[in-house]
Protein backbone atom coordinates (compact mmCIF):
# COMPACT_ATOMS: atom_id res chain seq x y z
CA UNK A 1 0.00 0.00 0.00
CA UNK A 2 1.19 3.64 -0.64
CA UNK A 3 0.20 6.24 1.33
CA UNK A 4 1.07 9.79 0.65
CA UNK A 5 0.59 11.93 4.47
CA UNK A 6 0.44 15.84 3.63
CA UNK A 7 3.04 16.06 0.63
CA UNK A 8 4.18 19.42 -0.39
CA UNK A 9 6.90 19.94 -3.02
CA UNK A 10 8.56 24.30 -3.02
CA UNK A 11 11.01 25.13 -5.14
CA UNK A 12 12.67 28.64 -5.10
CA UNK A 13 12.50 29.88 -9.08
CA UNK A 14 14.85 33.09 -8.05
CA UNK A 15 11.96 35.60 -7.85
CA UNK A 16 10.14 33.71 -4.32
CA UNK A 17 9.06 30.30 -3.44
CA UNK A 18 6.92 28.49 -5.99
CA UNK A 19 4.50 26.02 -4.44
CA UNK A 20 4.20 23.00 -7.09
CA UNK A 21 2.04 20.41 -4.82
CA UNK A 22 0.76 22.03 -1.44
CA UNK A 23 -0.16 19.71 0.97
CA UNK A 24 -0.78 16.46 -0.94
CA UNK A 25 -2.72 13.35 0.92
CA UNK A 26 -4.46 9.87 -0.40
CA UNK A 27 -3.59 6.02 -0.44
CA UNK A 28 -3.33 3.41 -3.35
CA UNK A 29 -4.18 -0.08 -1.73
CA UNK A 30 -2.53 -2.90 -3.41
CA UNK A 31 -3.52 -3.95 -6.18
CA UNK A 32 -5.58 -1.13 -7.27
CA UNK A 33 -5.03 1.13 -10.41
CA UNK A 34 -5.32 4.69 -9.66
CA UNK A 35 -5.30 7.37 -12.68
CA UNK A 36 -4.00 10.63 -12.08
CA UNK A 37 -5.14 13.50 -14.62
CA UNK A 38 -5.48 17.46 -14.69
CA UNK A 39 -4.26 20.35 -16.47
CA UNK A 40 -0.57 20.41 -17.94
CA UNK A 41 1.57 22.02 -15.04
CA UNK A 42 -0.46 20.99 -12.53
CA UNK A 43 1.99 19.02 -10.37
CA UNK A 44 1.28 15.39 -11.79
CA UNK A 45 4.79 14.16 -12.94
CA UNK A 46 6.28 15.88 -9.89
CA UNK A 47 4.29 13.61 -8.00
CA UNK A 48 5.14 10.34 -9.54
CA UNK A 49 9.27 12.14 -8.80
CA UNK A 50 8.07 11.99 -5.60
CA UNK A 51 7.24 9.17 -5.25
CA UNK A 52 10.03 7.06 -7.07
CA UNK A 53 12.84 9.49 -5.11
CA UNK A 54 14.25 11.40 -7.63
CA UNK A 55 12.56 14.52 -5.98
CA UNK A 56 12.37 14.95 -1.92
CA UNK A 57 9.35 16.67 -0.69
CA UNK A 58 9.61 19.82 1.44
CA UNK A 59 7.20 18.55 3.79
CA UNK A 60 4.76 15.43 4.72
CA UNK A 61 5.67 11.75 4.48
CA UNK A 62 5.58 8.80 1.91
CA UNK A 63 4.55 5.51 3.34
CA UNK A 64 4.91 2.10 1.11
CA UNK A 65 3.93 -1.05 2.74
CA UNK A 66 4.25 0.19 6.07
CA UNK A 67 8.08 1.91 6.07
CA UNK A 68 8.37 5.58 5.69
CA UNK A 69 10.36 6.01 2.14
CA UNK A 70 10.46 9.57 2.38
CA UNK A 71 14.46 9.45 3.00
CA UNK A 72 15.28 6.72 1.35
CA UNK A 73 17.02 6.88 -2.29
CA UNK A 74 15.96 6.08 -5.66
CA UNK A 75 17.79 2.32 -5.97
CA UNK A 76 16.18 1.69 -2.27
CA UNK A 77 12.88 2.47 -3.17
CA UNK A 78 13.46 0.46 -6.42
CA UNK A 79 14.81 -2.50 -4.19
CA UNK A 80 11.56 -2.47 -2.52
CA UNK A 81 9.33 -2.83 -5.64
CA UNK A 82 8.71 0.39 -7.23
CA UNK A 83 9.41 1.28 -10.73
CA UNK A 84 8.84 4.49 -12.89
CA UNK A 85 8.36 4.96 -16.32
CA UNK A 86 9.57 8.46 -17.40
CA UNK A 87 7.62 10.68 -19.52
CA UNK A 88 10.56 11.42 -21.44
CA UNK A 89 12.75 8.44 -21.57
CA UNK A 90 16.57 8.51 -21.81
CA UNK A 91 18.55 7.27 -24.86
CA UNK A 92 21.52 4.79 -24.39
CA UNK A 93 24.28 4.62 -26.58
CA UNK A 94 25.25 0.80 -27.03
CA UNK A 95 22.63 -0.26 -25.42
CA UNK A 96 20.43 -2.84 -26.85
CA UNK A 97 16.75 -3.34 -26.61
CA UNK A 98 17.65 -6.74 -24.95
CA UNK A 99 20.30 -5.22 -22.60
CA UNK A 100 17.66 -2.58 -21.26
CA UNK A 101 14.52 -4.94 -20.63
CA UNK A 102 17.38 -7.45 -18.96
CA UNK A 103 18.72 -5.01 -16.32
CA UNK A 104 15.10 -3.48 -15.71
CA UNK A 105 14.73 -7.67 -15.09
CA UNK A 106 17.70 -8.19 -13.05
CA UNK A 107 19.00 -10.65 -14.78
CA UNK A 108 19.30 -11.97 -18.82
CA UNK A 109 16.12 -12.18 -19.68
CA UNK A 110 15.32 -15.19 -22.41
CA UNK A 111 14.65 -13.88 -26.04
CA UNK A 112 10.70 -15.15 -25.64
CA UNK A 113 10.61 -13.03 -23.11
CA UNK A 114 11.90 -10.20 -24.16
CA UNK A 115 9.73 -10.56 -27.65
CA UNK A 116 6.59 -11.10 -25.40
CA UNK A 117 7.22 -7.72 -23.42
CA UNK A 118 7.75 -6.35 -26.72
CA UNK A 119 4.26 -7.25 -28.35
CA UNK A 120 2.51 -6.28 -25.47
CA UNK A 121 3.94 -2.55 -26.18
CA UNK A 122 2.97 -3.09 -30.03
CA UNK A 123 6.90 -3.59 -31.53
CA UNK A 124 7.65 -6.21 -33.50
CA UNK A 125 9.97 -8.30 -31.48
CA UNK A 126 12.50 -9.33 -33.53
CA UNK A 127 13.02 -6.12 -35.09
CA UNK A 128 13.61 -4.45 -31.76
CA UNK A 129 15.92 -7.02 -29.94
CA UNK A 130 19.17 -6.03 -30.93
CA UNK A 131 18.82 -2.60 -31.82
CA UNK A 132 20.45 0.18 -29.62
CA UNK A 133 18.22 2.47 -27.44
CA UNK A 134 19.85 5.50 -29.36
CA UNK A 135 18.78 8.42 -31.71
CA UNK A 136 18.05 6.15 -34.26
CA UNK A 137 14.88 5.04 -32.23
CA UNK A 138 11.83 7.22 -33.26
CA UNK A 139 10.72 8.74 -30.07
CA UNK A 140 7.15 7.06 -29.62
CA UNK A 141 9.57 3.48 -29.96
CA UNK A 142 11.77 5.33 -27.03
CA UNK A 143 8.68 5.58 -25.38
CA UNK A 144 6.91 2.16 -25.67
CA UNK A 145 10.38 0.31 -24.54
CA UNK A 146 10.36 2.35 -21.57
CA UNK A 147 6.76 0.72 -20.66
CA UNK A 148 8.03 -2.58 -21.30
CA UNK A 149 11.10 -2.12 -19.15
CA UNK A 150 8.76 -1.76 -16.14
CA UNK A 151 6.51 -4.64 -17.98
CA UNK A 152 9.68 -6.86 -16.88
CA UNK A 153 10.18 -6.05 -13.45
CA UNK A 154 8.30 -7.62 -10.79
CA UNK A 155 6.95 -4.88 -9.25
CA UNK A 156 4.75 -3.98 -6.22
CA UNK A 157 4.06 -0.54 -7.64
CA UNK A 158 4.39 0.58 -11.20
CA UNK A 159 4.11 4.53 -11.78
CA UNK A 160 3.74 5.34 -15.72
CA UNK A 161 3.96 9.10 -16.66
CA UNK A 162 1.96 9.81 -19.52
CA UNK A 163 2.46 6.46 -21.31
CA UNK A 164 0.24 7.62 -24.65
CA UNK A 165 2.50 10.26 -25.31
CA UNK A 166 3.96 10.46 -28.62
CA UNK A 167 2.09 6.71 -29.36
CA UNK A 168 0.24 6.40 -32.52
CA UNK A 169 -3.68 5.30 -32.67
CA UNK A 170 -2.59 1.51 -33.33
CA UNK A 171 -0.25 1.31 -30.77
CA UNK A 172 -2.71 2.78 -28.41
CA UNK A 173 -4.86 0.23 -28.74
CA UNK A 174 -2.26 -2.56 -27.81
CA UNK A 175 -1.10 -0.23 -25.21
CA UNK A 176 -4.49 -0.36 -23.06
CA UNK A 177 -5.38 -3.94 -23.76
CA UNK A 178 -1.49 -4.59 -22.18
CA UNK A 179 -2.47 -2.03 -19.48
CA UNK A 180 -6.18 -3.67 -19.18
CA UNK A 181 -3.97 -7.30 -18.05
CA UNK A 182 -2.25 -5.12 -15.43
CA UNK A 183 -5.31 -4.56 -14.11
CA UNK A 184 -5.84 -8.18 -12.88
CA UNK A 185 -2.35 -8.39 -11.08
CA UNK A 186 -3.99 -8.49 -7.31
CA UNK A 187 -0.31 -7.70 -6.41
CA UNK A 188 0.86 -4.91 -8.59
CA UNK A 189 -0.71 -1.12 -7.69
CA UNK A 190 -0.86 0.63 -10.78
CA UNK A 191 -0.49 4.80 -10.78
CA UNK A 192 -0.74 6.15 -14.12
CA UNK A 193 -1.05 10.09 -15.12
CA UNK A 194 -2.74 10.11 -18.17
CA UNK A 195 -5.28 12.43 -20.02
CA UNK A 196 -7.23 9.66 -22.24
CA UNK A 197 -10.15 8.70 -21.57
CA UNK A 198 -9.57 5.17 -22.42
CA UNK A 199 -6.71 4.97 -19.84
CA UNK A 200 -9.05 6.29 -17.23
CA UNK A 201 -11.70 3.89 -17.92
CA UNK A 202 -9.42 1.13 -16.68
CA UNK A 203 -9.51 2.71 -13.38
CA UNK A 204 -10.72 1.86 -9.89
CA UNK A 205 -9.56 5.63 -8.51
CA UNK A 206 -9.54 8.69 -10.41
CA UNK A 207 -7.18 11.71 -8.69
CA UNK A 208 -7.41 15.27 -10.28
CA UNK A 209 -4.71 17.56 -9.37
CA UNK A 210 -4.31 21.04 -10.20
CA UNK A 211 -3.12 24.06 -8.97
CA UNK A 212 -0.73 21.46 -7.06
CA UNK A 213 -3.80 20.45 -5.27
CA UNK A 214 -6.46 17.68 -5.55
CA UNK A 215 -8.82 19.25 -6.95
CA UNK A 216 -11.45 15.86 -6.74
CA UNK A 217 -11.24 12.21 -6.39
CA UNK A 218 -13.07 9.32 -6.31
CA UNK A 219 -14.10 5.85 -7.90
CA UNK A 220 -13.94 5.69 -11.83
CA UNK A 221 -17.49 6.19 -12.45
CA UNK A 222 -17.62 9.50 -10.25
CA UNK A 223 -15.19 11.16 -11.47
CA UNK A 224 -15.01 10.33 -14.74
CA UNK A 225 -18.77 11.72 -16.16
CA UNK A 226 -17.44 15.23 -14.09
CA UNK A 227 -14.70 15.51 -16.16
CA UNK A 228 -15.95 14.44 -19.29
CA UNK A 229 -19.10 17.12 -18.59
CA UNK A 230 -16.32 19.60 -17.57
CA UNK A 231 -14.40 19.15 -20.92
CA UNK A 232 -18.05 19.02 -22.76
CA UNK A 233 -18.91 22.39 -21.52
CA UNK A 234 -15.45 23.92 -21.73
CA UNK A 235 -15.48 22.81 -25.49
CA UNK A 236 -19.09 23.27 -26.37
CA UNK A 237 -18.91 20.14 -28.45
CA UNK A 238 -23.19 19.43 -27.89
CA UNK A 239 -23.05 23.54 -29.21
CA UNK A 240 -25.58 24.02 -26.07
CA UNK A 241 -23.33 26.60 -25.23
CA UNK A 242 -23.87 28.49 -28.74
CA UNK A 243 -27.58 27.70 -28.57
CA UNK A 244 -28.19 28.73 -25.03
CA UNK A 245 -26.27 32.49 -26.63
CA UNK A 246 -28.51 32.62 -29.38
CA UNK A 247 -32.20 32.23 -27.68
CA UNK B 1 56.90 -21.61 -23.74
CA UNK B 2 54.09 -19.52 -22.49
CA UNK B 3 53.35 -18.89 -18.98
CA UNK B 4 50.22 -18.48 -16.70
CA UNK B 5 51.72 -14.20 -17.00
CA UNK B 6 52.03 -14.48 -20.68
CA UNK B 7 48.18 -16.37 -21.35
CA UNK B 8 46.24 -14.11 -19.00
CA UNK B 9 48.02 -11.17 -21.41
CA UNK B 10 47.10 -12.55 -24.40
CA UNK B 11 43.62 -13.54 -23.19
CA UNK B 12 43.34 -9.60 -22.48
CA UNK B 13 44.38 -8.71 -26.18
CA UNK B 14 43.24 -11.69 -28.20
CA UNK B 15 39.97 -13.13 -25.77
CA UNK B 16 41.87 -16.46 -26.28
CA UNK B 17 43.98 -18.70 -24.15
CA UNK B 18 45.08 -20.46 -27.05
CA UNK B 19 45.55 -20.09 -30.70
CA UNK B 20 42.55 -21.85 -33.11
CA UNK B 21 44.73 -25.03 -34.16
CA UNK B 22 43.81 -24.24 -38.05
CA UNK B 23 45.22 -20.66 -37.55
CA UNK B 24 48.14 -18.85 -38.77
CA UNK B 25 50.07 -16.78 -35.51
CA UNK B 26 53.05 -14.86 -34.38
CA UNK B 27 53.62 -14.23 -30.73
CA UNK B 28 56.33 -12.10 -29.93
CA UNK B 29 57.41 -11.56 -26.24
CA UNK B 30 59.97 -8.61 -25.54
CA UNK B 31 60.89 -7.78 -28.21
CA UNK B 32 61.16 -11.03 -29.85
CA UNK B 33 58.97 -13.74 -32.17
CA UNK B 34 58.95 -16.80 -30.02
CA UNK B 35 55.89 -18.65 -31.80
CA UNK B 36 54.51 -18.89 -35.32
CA UNK B 37 52.51 -21.03 -37.50
CA UNK B 38 52.02 -20.26 -41.67
CA UNK B 39 48.95 -21.89 -43.13
CA UNK B 40 49.08 -22.82 -46.77
CA UNK B 41 47.32 -19.47 -47.52
CA UNK B 42 48.92 -17.48 -45.14
CA UNK B 43 52.58 -16.75 -44.94
CA UNK B 44 54.40 -15.12 -42.31
CA UNK B 45 57.79 -14.35 -42.80
CA UNK B 46 60.35 -12.37 -40.73
CA UNK B 47 61.83 -8.97 -41.97
CA UNK B 48 65.28 -8.67 -42.84
CA UNK B 49 66.30 -5.61 -42.69
CA UNK B 50 64.71 -4.69 -39.64
CA UNK B 51 62.32 -6.09 -36.91
CA UNK B 52 59.27 -7.43 -37.83
CA UNK B 53 57.24 -9.31 -40.09
CA UNK B 54 55.92 -9.39 -43.66
CA UNK B 55 52.57 -11.06 -43.50
CA UNK B 56 51.03 -11.97 -46.97
CA UNK B 57 47.73 -13.55 -47.60
CA UNK B 58 47.35 -15.03 -50.76
CA UNK B 59 44.36 -13.85 -52.94
CA UNK B 60 40.99 -15.29 -52.96
CA UNK B 61 41.61 -16.74 -48.98
CA UNK B 62 38.16 -16.76 -47.24
CA UNK B 63 37.51 -17.25 -43.50
CA UNK B 64 40.97 -17.25 -42.55
CA UNK B 65 42.24 -15.31 -39.01
CA UNK B 66 45.49 -14.44 -38.65
CA UNK B 67 46.93 -13.54 -34.85
CA UNK B 68 49.85 -11.45 -34.18
CA UNK B 69 50.17 -10.67 -30.50
CA UNK B 70 52.97 -8.61 -28.70
CA UNK B 71 53.56 -9.34 -24.99
CA UNK B 72 55.69 -7.72 -22.76
CA UNK B 73 56.81 -9.17 -19.32
CA UNK B 74 59.95 -7.85 -18.63
CA UNK B 75 60.60 -4.27 -17.37
CA UNK B 76 62.54 -1.87 -19.12
CA UNK B 77 61.42 -3.26 -22.66
CA UNK B 78 61.70 -0.87 -25.78
CA UNK B 79 60.43 -2.51 -28.73
CA UNK B 80 60.28 -0.95 -32.24
CA UNK B 81 58.48 -3.34 -34.55
CA UNK B 82 57.49 -3.31 -38.51
CA UNK B 83 54.45 -5.01 -39.70
CA UNK B 84 53.34 -4.94 -42.84
CA UNK B 85 50.65 -6.69 -44.30
CA UNK B 86 49.98 -7.77 -48.14
CA UNK B 87 46.20 -8.82 -48.34
CA UNK B 88 46.08 -10.85 -52.13
CA UNK B 89 42.73 -9.81 -54.14
CA UNK B 90 39.46 -11.08 -53.37
CA UNK B 91 40.83 -12.59 -49.93
CA UNK B 92 38.33 -11.85 -46.85
CA UNK B 93 39.85 -12.42 -43.50
CA UNK B 94 40.53 -11.40 -39.93
CA UNK B 95 43.70 -10.19 -38.39
CA UNK B 96 43.53 -10.18 -34.43
CA UNK B 97 46.45 -8.01 -33.14
CA UNK B 98 46.73 -5.93 -29.66
CA UNK B 99 49.68 -6.08 -27.36
CA UNK B 100 49.70 -6.68 -23.41
CA UNK B 101 52.30 -4.91 -20.93
CA UNK B 102 52.99 -6.70 -17.57
CA UNK B 103 54.98 -4.31 -16.22
CA UNK B 104 55.67 -5.29 -12.42
CA UNK B 105 59.35 -3.22 -12.53
CA UNK B 106 60.27 0.50 -12.06
CA UNK B 107 61.72 1.20 -15.75
CA UNK B 108 59.05 2.20 -18.96
CA UNK B 109 57.90 -0.76 -20.80
CA UNK B 110 57.24 0.25 -24.26
CA UNK B 111 56.02 -0.97 -27.65
CA UNK B 112 55.76 1.09 -30.86
CA UNK B 113 54.35 -1.37 -33.52
CA UNK B 114 54.25 0.27 -37.31
CA UNK B 115 51.63 -1.48 -39.22
CA UNK B 116 51.23 -1.26 -42.95
CA UNK B 117 48.19 -2.75 -45.12
CA UNK B 118 47.81 -3.21 -48.46
CA UNK B 119 44.89 -4.22 -49.06
CA UNK B 120 44.04 -6.16 -52.78
CA UNK B 121 40.76 -4.92 -55.29
CA UNK B 122 37.96 -6.41 -53.79
CA UNK B 123 39.19 -8.01 -50.68
CA UNK B 124 37.95 -7.58 -47.24
CA UNK B 125 39.59 -7.23 -43.87
CA UNK B 126 38.62 -7.06 -40.58
CA UNK B 127 41.69 -5.43 -38.17
CA UNK B 128 40.73 -5.61 -34.18
CA UNK B 129 43.22 -4.80 -31.69
CA UNK B 130 43.28 -4.61 -28.15
CA UNK B 131 45.78 -2.54 -26.18
CA UNK B 132 46.11 -3.72 -22.42
CA UNK B 133 48.47 -2.63 -19.48
CA UNK B 134 48.98 -4.64 -16.09
CA UNK B 135 51.60 -5.08 -13.40
CA UNK B 136 52.39 -3.11 -9.39
CA UNK B 137 55.18 -2.08 -10.63
CA UNK B 138 55.63 2.21 -10.73
CA UNK B 139 57.31 1.47 -14.35
CA UNK B 140 55.04 3.11 -17.11
CA UNK B 141 53.24 1.14 -19.82
CA UNK B 142 53.49 3.29 -22.96
CA UNK B 143 51.91 2.00 -26.23
CA UNK B 144 52.56 4.23 -29.54
CA UNK B 145 50.76 2.36 -32.35
CA UNK B 146 51.04 3.97 -36.18
CA UNK B 147 49.05 2.64 -39.13
CA UNK B 148 49.08 3.21 -42.40
CA UNK B 149 46.08 1.92 -44.45
CA UNK B 150 46.28 1.36 -48.57
CA UNK B 151 42.93 -0.12 -49.36
CA UNK B 152 42.46 -0.64 -52.98
CA UNK B 153 39.12 -0.38 -55.92
CA UNK B 154 36.29 -1.88 -54.13
CA UNK B 155 37.75 -3.19 -50.55
CA UNK B 156 36.90 -3.00 -47.24
CA UNK B 157 38.98 -2.07 -44.39
CA UNK B 158 36.99 -2.68 -40.79
CA UNK B 159 39.60 -1.15 -37.69
CA UNK B 160 38.32 -2.09 -34.00
CA UNK B 161 40.52 -0.39 -31.65
CA UNK B 162 40.25 -0.76 -27.97
CA UNK B 163 42.31 0.26 -25.18
CA UNK B 164 40.40 -0.10 -21.83
CA UNK B 165 43.11 -0.63 -18.76
CA UNK B 166 46.44 -0.14 -17.66
CA UNK B 167 48.04 1.96 -20.52
CA UNK B 168 49.79 4.96 -19.50
CA UNK B 169 50.71 6.55 -22.25
CA UNK B 170 49.13 5.82 -26.01
CA UNK B 171 50.26 8.32 -29.22
CA UNK B 172 48.34 6.76 -32.07
CA UNK B 173 48.96 7.83 -35.40
CA UNK B 174 46.01 6.16 -38.43
CA UNK B 175 46.69 7.43 -41.93
CA UNK B 176 44.58 5.81 -44.59
CA UNK B 177 44.63 6.21 -48.82
CA UNK B 178 41.06 4.53 -50.18
CA UNK B 179 41.21 3.68 -53.93
CA UNK B 180 37.43 3.86 -56.13
CA UNK B 181 34.85 2.23 -54.64
CA UNK B 182 36.80 1.57 -51.15
CA UNK B 183 35.22 1.53 -47.88
CA UNK B 184 37.08 2.19 -44.64
CA UNK B 185 35.16 1.54 -40.91
CA UNK B 186 37.31 2.80 -37.83
CA UNK B 187 35.95 2.60 -34.76
CA UNK B 188 38.30 3.27 -32.03
CA UNK B 189 37.39 2.86 -28.27
CA UNK B 190 39.74 4.16 -25.64
CA UNK B 191 39.22 4.62 -21.62
CA UNK B 192 41.73 6.56 -19.76
CA UNK B 193 42.08 6.65 -15.84
CA UNK B 194 44.79 7.89 -13.13
CA UNK B 195 46.92 10.67 -14.86
CA UNK B 196 47.24 9.09 -18.50
CA UNK B 197 47.78 10.44 -21.39
CA UNK B 198 45.99 9.49 -25.04
CA UNK B 199 46.05 10.87 -28.22
CA UNK B 200 44.99 9.92 -31.73
CA UNK B 201 45.51 11.30 -34.98
CA UNK B 202 44.29 10.01 -37.80
CA UNK B 203 44.05 11.45 -41.56
CA UNK B 204 41.50 9.40 -43.64
CA UNK B 205 42.17 10.50 -47.39
CA UNK B 206 39.63 9.76 -50.01
CA UNK B 207 40.76 9.22 -53.68
CA UNK B 208 38.68 7.40 -55.48
CA UNK B 209 35.48 8.18 -56.85
CA UNK B 210 32.72 6.27 -54.97
CA UNK B 211 34.78 5.62 -51.98
CA UNK B 212 33.66 6.09 -48.51
CA UNK B 213 34.96 6.42 -44.89
CA UNK B 214 33.19 6.07 -41.38
CA UNK B 215 35.56 7.12 -38.55
CA UNK B 216 33.40 6.76 -34.67
CA UNK B 217 35.42 7.53 -31.75
CA UNK B 218 34.03 7.05 -28.24
CA UNK B 219 35.93 7.62 -25.10
CA UNK B 220 36.25 8.05 -21.72
CA UNK B 221 38.25 10.25 -19.77
CA UNK B 222 38.36 9.32 -15.98
CA UNK B 223 39.96 10.85 -12.65
CA UNK B 224 43.08 13.22 -14.21
CA UNK B 225 43.79 11.56 -17.06
CA UNK B 226 43.80 13.80 -20.59
CA UNK B 227 42.95 12.75 -23.84
CA UNK B 228 43.67 14.72 -27.32
CA UNK B 229 41.45 13.60 -30.91
CA UNK B 230 42.61 14.89 -34.38
CA UNK B 231 40.55 12.99 -36.87
CA UNK B 232 41.14 14.12 -40.73
CA UNK B 233 38.75 13.38 -43.41
CA UNK B 234 39.88 14.49 -46.94
CA UNK B 235 37.86 13.92 -49.81
CA UNK B 236 39.95 14.41 -53.05
CA UNK B 237 36.72 12.57 -55.54
CA UNK B 238 32.96 12.16 -55.48
CA UNK B 239 33.10 10.44 -51.57
CA UNK B 240 31.34 10.21 -48.61
CA UNK B 241 33.38 10.33 -45.48
CA UNK B 242 31.48 10.43 -41.36
CA UNK B 243 33.71 11.55 -38.46
CA UNK B 244 32.01 11.31 -35.11
CA UNK B 245 33.65 11.58 -32.01
CA UNK B 246 31.54 11.41 -28.50
CA UNK B 247 33.76 11.67 -25.21
CA UNK B 248 32.43 11.05 -21.61
CA UNK B 249 34.09 13.37 -19.51
CA UNK B 250 34.38 12.27 -15.46
CA UNK B 251 36.08 13.53 -12.50
CA UNK B 252 39.20 16.34 -13.34
CA UNK B 253 39.47 14.69 -16.64
CA UNK B 254 40.47 16.93 -19.71
CA UNK B 255 39.91 15.51 -23.62
CA UNK B 256 40.27 18.02 -26.33
CA UNK B 257 38.80 17.05 -30.07
CA UNK B 258 39.45 18.77 -32.71
CA UNK B 259 37.62 17.03 -35.76
CA UNK B 260 38.70 18.37 -39.35
CA UNK B 261 37.65 17.90 -42.80
CA UNK B 262 38.49 18.95 -45.95
CA UNK B 263 37.06 18.96 -49.18
CA UNK B 264 38.86 19.20 -52.55
CA UNK B 265 35.93 18.24 -55.13
CA UNK B 266 33.10 19.30 -55.56
CA UNK B 267 31.09 15.82 -55.07
CA UNK B 268 32.64 15.00 -51.96
CA UNK B 269 30.38 14.69 -48.66
CA UNK B 270 32.50 15.05 -45.38
CA UNK B 271 30.48 15.43 -42.26
CA UNK B 272 31.67 15.76 -38.62
CA UNK B 273 29.66 15.42 -35.53
CA UNK B 274 31.98 16.17 -31.89
CA UNK B 275 30.55 15.81 -28.70
CA UNK B 276 32.11 16.05 -25.25
CA UNK B 277 29.85 15.65 -22.09
CA UNK B 278 29.03 14.07 -18.56
CA UNK B 279 27.19 11.16 -18.25
CA UNK B 280 23.14 11.98 -18.98
CA UNK B 281 21.64 12.86 -15.45
CA UNK B 282 18.22 11.12 -17.10
CA UNK B 283 20.39 7.76 -17.78
CA UNK B 284 21.92 7.37 -14.64
CA UNK B 285 18.15 7.92 -12.80
CA UNK B 286 16.03 5.66 -15.42
CA UNK B 287 18.95 2.79 -13.98
CA UNK B 288 18.75 3.46 -10.60
CA UNK B 289 15.15 3.06 -11.24
CA UNK B 290 16.01 -0.20 -12.00
CA UNK B 291 17.60 -0.86 -8.52
CA UNK B 292 21.11 -0.32 -9.38
CA UNK B 293 23.40 2.29 -7.04
CA UNK B 294 24.48 5.30 -9.10
CA UNK B 295 28.20 3.48 -9.62
CA UNK B 296 26.75 0.40 -11.25
CA UNK B 297 24.41 2.68 -13.31
CA UNK B 298 27.78 4.31 -14.65
CA UNK B 299 29.52 1.43 -15.00
CA UNK B 300 26.85 -0.01 -17.26
CA UNK B 301 26.66 3.32 -19.25
CA UNK B 302 30.31 3.46 -20.11
CA UNK B 303 30.57 -0.35 -20.55
CA UNK B 304 27.60 0.14 -23.11
CA UNK B 305 29.03 3.57 -24.42
CA UNK B 306 32.73 1.77 -25.62
CA UNK B 307 30.93 -1.50 -26.73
Amino acid sequence: MLELKNVSFRVDDGGGKVEILDDVSFTVENGRFLVITGPNGGGKSTLARLIMGIEQPTAGQIIYNGVDITSLSITERARLGIGYAFQHPPRFKGLTVRRLLSLAHGSELPEDECCSYLTRVGLCSMDYLNREVDGSLSGGEVKRIEIATLMARKLGLAIYDEPEAGIDLWSFSMLVQSFKMLTKDADESVVIISHQERIMQLADEIIVIADGKIRSRGPKDEILPTLLGEFDRKCDLRGEKEAADHA
Amino acid sequence: MLDITDRNLLNAISDISYIPPQSAYNIRKNGAGIERRNTEKVQIVTKTDKPGIDIRVQPGTTGETVYIPVIITDTGVNDKVYNDFYIGDGADVTIVAGCGIHNSGCHESRHDGIHRFFIGKNAHVKYVEKHYGEGEGTGARVLNPTTEVFIGENALCEMETVQIRGVDSTERVTNAQLDAGAKFIVTERLMTHGDQHARSDMKVELNGAGSNAQIISRSVAKDRSQQVFYPNAVGNAPCHAHVQCDSIIMDEAKIRSIPAIEANDTDAQVIHEAAIGRINNDQLLKLMTFGMTAEEAEEVIIEGFLK
